[in-house]
């Protein structure tokens, strides 16, 4: 059955009156789109390209010089940028992490009949819809040592959360996993209530407890959708910037987002950073395919 | 094995009444059919017995114990749906080991093999063992949760409408093939049904379910023969027992507004309480008889052919009954024809509540 996807311009309306062709009004609508995205997203992407391969400052009227590789030998042979890509691969794992737990946790909590489900649910949901920068404001003001909330709640004195070099990055990704696990608790909801019913009363009618029913039932169900909450978190947390660079300037949580930002407007190595924005460009698409091709098995299992 | 009793079993839903004072007794071994139509509470009935629900009022025991505060699995019940349900992303050996698995009264390894293959044996599906459920057809799936219901060994199994689901020869076959099982098993079956003719082939009994009361209960040929009431007698049969209004004189059938009689052998019997009273006859198709010289002329309305037999409607005044006659009968429709029945095989029903009359006794 063949279906029409484009409906045809009726003859007698104003703009076939106007002179107006179908494909007249696609190109009306479509070029502007693709000229906005030319101008702003891919022209920048290739131009940023090409001076990954030079030496090219834009504090100076100095011509860029062609470098060849060699941004990219000296980032890669570089210690301190190694210890980046350890820290935000630590700070990933922990918050994905925490926020698959709580999130998933929460989510299984609220998928049962209690009173005031659907309240609960936009209340939980409050965090994600924060803009990033004032959350972490916000959060500035709990950690605070001498008069934040945390610590008089905690009885912990004067602990400096923020400032510690141990703590910073467990205290940033703490407040990225309560702001983001309502994401995760969102689309493990959406997961959980799609398990048939009959399911579980099979499983019951079997005598099966609840932690066979759990991880034999649930969780393989769940599985693909929350493999797509770990995809967009993974990306997300990977290029974390202001979270991170507005709660604290501990080199122990400097994520590769900052040391980029650093290198570009700070030190005004352009030529470099753009080498380094390329690098952390390919290796988020790297683990993105390993996740998506993970996540095609999980489905077709 | 076990023996089922439900004793004065009520369950409401919020406002709506599911069940009403439902009394049933289900001996050790017996395949006892539910039937009833859709929303009479048979599905309810199963699930109190599953212990997937709590009754509001009543009690249900499992050979004489009062099973009240037991859940699913202590209940050691097996239930197969009508929709499968099936064990997603698992094979087929994998679903049917499921039950067998669970750590608490995990089974040796080769005690499930043994078992796993002995019920695909039975239910012949021993070449779909490794196959994963979503690649298999309606019929193929429902014997899947069937040999999950088996390998268990419960002491009751409790279908609900197992066969609906599937077309109509699977039906067939799988009607005959569970009966086999049962009588093989010698277990104790509780099947829920709307269709009659599950019920009448497969049941050693069967309860009749109308909003959530039984009727009546009996063999398959006490509810086929002798219908406690109208109910009964228009919802089992197919086509359904002929009910028409009229009254007994003088020994004779007298049909009120229609004007026509026919001899009742049951007249003396029935006694002078029901001379004169407003009655309902009920006539199976099979016993209204064509014959030319038979008492009563009526014309030919429909003819269903249906290869052994022919279900002709026949027409008096405006009122319509069924006969089944030999496919070989030639009759063409608006035929005049003449007509008489068994007077042996009439049921009386009191026009008043319905009851048969020999049920009220």
């Amino acid at each position: 059955m063949a279906t029409t996807m484009i409906t045809t311009l009726d003859r007698s309306s104003r703009a076939a009156a106007r002179g107006l062709s179908d494909i007249s009004i696609r190109n009306l609508f479509i070029i502007p789109t693709v000229l906005f995205l030319i101008v702003f997203n891919i022209f920048p992407l290739i131009y940023s390209l090409g001076y990954s391969f030079t030496d090219f400052r834009a504090s100076t009227n100095a011509p860029a010089n062609f470098v060849g590789l060699q941004n990219y030998r000296d980032l890669l042979n570089d210690p301190y940028v190694w210890s980046n890509f350890a820290i935000t691969a630590k700070y990933v794992i922990v918050s994905v992490v925490g926020q698959l737990l709580v999130g998933f946790g929460v989510a299984m909590l609220l998928n049962r009949d209690i009173p005031l489900k659907g309240l609960i649910t936009t209340l939980l949901l409050l965090p994600m819809m924060l803009s990033m920068a004032v959350v972490g404001l916000f959060w500035k003001l709990l950690y605070d040592p001498s008069w934040g909330v945390i610590n008089y709640a905690l009885g912990l004195g004067n602990f400096e959360w923020l400032a510690d070099p141990k703590m910073a990055l467990y205290a940033v990704a703490l407040t990225d996993i309560w702001m983001w696990s309502p994401f995760v608790m969102l689309l493990s909801l959406a997961g959980l209530s799609a398990v048939p019913k009959h399911l579980y009363e099979a499983a019951a009618i079997d005598r099966a407890g609840p932690f066979y029913t759990f991880f034999r039932i649930t969780l393989p169900l769940v599985a693909p959708i929350l493999m797509i909450a770990v995809i967009f978190r993974t990306m997300e947390a990977f290029k974390t910037f202001d979270l991170a660079y507005i709660l604290t300037s501990q080199p122990t949580a400097e994520l590769i987002s900052i040391r980029l930002y650093k290198m570009a407007f700070q030190e005004w190595q352009t030529g470099r950073s753009c080498a380094m924005a390329y690098i952390v460009l390919i290796m988020v698409l790297a683990i993105t395919n390993i996740y998506v091709k993970y996540l095609n098995k999980v489905k077709e299992r | 094995m076990a023996h089922i009793q439900l004793k004065n079993i009520s369950k409401t839903f919020g406002n709506h009444t599911a069940l009403t004072g439902l009394d049933l007794d289900i001996a050790d071994g017996e395949f006892f059919v539910l039937l009833g139509e859709t929303g009479a509470g048979k599905t309810t009935t199963l699930r109190l017995i599953a212990g997937l629900e709590k009754p509001s009022e009543g009690q249900v025991f499992i050979d004489g114990v009062d099973v009240a505060d037991w859940g699913a699995a202590e209940r050691d019940v097996a239930l197969v749906l009508q929709q499968y349900s099936l064990y997603p992303r698992y094979t087929v050996r994998e679903n049917l080991e499921f039950p067998l698995k669970p750590k608490i009264r995990r089974l040796p390894d080769a005690e499930i093999k043994d078992r796993v293959d002995r019920a695909a044996r039975t239910l012949r599906i021993e070449h779909l063992l490794d196959r994963k459920t979503d690649r298999l057809s309606g019929g193929e799936m429902q014997r899947v949760s069937i040999g999950r219901a088996i390998v268990r060994k419960p002491r009751v199994f409790l279908m609900d409408e197992p066969l609906s689901a599937l077309d109509a020869k699977l039906r067939e076959a799988l009607r005959t093939e569970l009966k086999n099982l049962q009588i093989q098993l010698g277990a104790t079956f509780l099947f829920v049904t709307h269709d009659q003719i599950e019920a009448m082939s497969m049941g050693d009994k069967v309860g009749v379910l109308n909003h959530g009361r039984i009727i009546q209960t009996g063999t398959p040929h006490e509810i086929y023969n002798n219908p406690r009431d109208t109910y009964v007698a228009s919802f089992v049969g197919s086509p359904p027992m002929n009910l028409i209004d009229g009254r007994l004189v003088n020994g004779r059938a007298v049909m009120a507004p229609l004007n026509f009689e026919l001899p009742f052998a049951g007249g003396a019997k029935a006694g002078a309480a029901t001379e004169g009273r407003p009655l309902v006859f009920g006539i199976r198709p099979e016993d209204v008889y064509l014959e030319s010289g038979a008492p009563v002329e009526a014309r030919v309305h429909d003819v269903e052919n249906h290869g052994v037999e022919k279900i002709l409607t026949l027409r008096v005044g405006d009122t319509t009954l069924r006969a089944t006659v030999p496919a070989r009968t030639d009759v063409a429709i608006e035929q005049p024809v003449r007509f008489a029945w068994n007077p042996d095989k009439v049921v009386l029903f009191d026009k008043g509540s319905g009851v048969s009359l020999r049920h009220a006794g």
